[in-house]
């Protein structure tokens, strides 16, 4: 059973990463800005579910505080940034 | 009762919260959490620019809710699945239309935020005037169904939780 | 993973499933956005992500540690609540500013015509 869960821990941040790896691709080819932004937004969600499958492969609650605050800091800095598109300024 | 605690919802949900987050049922978690139930809905009050939301219907909430997980879940492979197997040149994605009657703001973020977390659509914005939401479908088979879809499933639960009919009436009126 | 020895057969089939499923989901999700063509069909992919994609991914962590430390930890919630609650928001907000800034640059032809499938 140990085995079968390990592979599938494995699976799992193989697809994580292979999915950051495209968020990046976008990142940096996007046409518009609105492209980068949401890029970089879904890179957001996946660095925190990377951090959530690292906290289950290393049998540690740390990380859960870790992809607590990526979940946080993401919101923050992605409402930021869209704002700043909409506007040309966050604070008015 | 409702000077100290106007938002018993809130109390609670930030008690639950704090407990959560220290993981522990000990007796000065209780209190540091009951403290911070008690004090940041007094000091949230000014912010609230539409006052507390009232729930007249919890179980009409709960039975839209459950509705919404299965529309998601249903909605996620249907787009997984147009994602993996069709060209992107294929894909209809249109804006439409749909004029709404809901005029709570509670309801109308209640509304969005449904509408957001199901995959293949995104709310665009709602027209001030004629109150049309704008809404993007990713791929767009059927427009009259998508118009049904959101007015009889996600509409009118909102309406019997968050509005009495009398303020319906006014809101129709004004 | 000394841990994981002691985790009946039960947990880990249902642990791995929920993984596996996850980890799809958030790759469909991300290859939406890499693969489609205009940003208007871009934004539906992310939504996969955020949602299903998250949401097993958080259960796989609530049962795992549930089950091996034997108590109920269920922290993660804090995580998913946090998550449906935001995402909408940056998704409206991102697609309003998209929308905001083509009326803009392009005044003549509306954020509409951008989308018709091209011929």
């Amino acid at each position: 059973m140990t085995t079968l869960l390990s592979a599938a821990i494995l699976f799992a941040l193989a697809c994580v990463l292979l999915g950051m790896a495209l968020c990046t691709l976008r990142l940096m080819i996007g046409p518009s800005a609105q492209d980068r932004v949401l890029a970089l937004d879904t890179l957001w969600m996946c660095t925190m579910l990377l951090a959530l499958l690292l906290g289950i492969r290393y049998a540690s609650e740390v990380y859960f505080e870790a992809a607590l605050i990526i979940a946080l800091l993401g919101f923050v800095s992605t409402i930021a940034l869209a704002k700043f598109l909409m506007r040309g300024e966050v604070i008015e | 009762m409702k000077r100290w605690l106007p938002a018993p919802l809130l109390s609670a949900s930030l008690l639950l919260v704090w407990l959560l987050l220290n993981q522990s049922l000990a007796p000065a978690h209780w209190l540091l959490g009951g403290a911070l139930a008690l004090i940041v809905p007094l000091l949230a009050r000014p912010l609230q620019a539409y006052g507390q939301a009232r729930i007249r219907r919890p179980l009409a909430l709960v039975r839209l809710l459950g509705f919404s997980a299965i529309e998601i879940v249903r909605s996620c492979f249907a787009v997984s699945q147009i994602i993996l197997l069709r060209r992107s040149a294929d894909v209809n994605s249109q804006f439409i239309r749909i004029p709404l009657d809901l005029r709570s703001p509670h309801g109308l973020a209640l509304l969005s935020c449904l509408i957001n977390s199901t995959p293949g659509t995104v709310w665009v914005e709602l027209s001030p005037d004629s109150h049309e939401l704008l809404l993007h479908v990713f791929d767009l088979q059927d427009e009259q169904w998508w118009v049904e879809t959101i007015k009889t499933r996600y509409e009118q639960p909102i309406i019997e939780v968050f509005e009495t009919p009398r303020a319906n009436n006014q809101g129709e009126n004004a | 993973m000394s841990m994981a020895d002691t985790l009946p057969w039960w947990a880990a089939i249902a642990i791995a499933c929920l993984l596996v499923l996850g980890g799809l989901m958030t790759l469909i999700g991300t290859l939406g956005l890499a693969r489609l063509q205009s940003f208007y069909r871009r934004i539906h992919g992310p939504a996969i992500t955020v949602t299903l994609g998250t949401a097993c991914i958080l259960v796989a962590s609530m049962l795992y540690f549930t089950v091996t430390q034997s108590r109920l930890v269920i922290h993660e919630l804090l995580i998913g609540v946090f998550v449906l609650m935001t995402a909408p928001v940056v998704a409206m907000l991102i697609m309003r500013a998209a929308v905001y800034r083509e009326q803009r640059n392009f005044s003549r032809t509306s954020a509409m015509d951008d989308d018709r499938p091209q011929p």
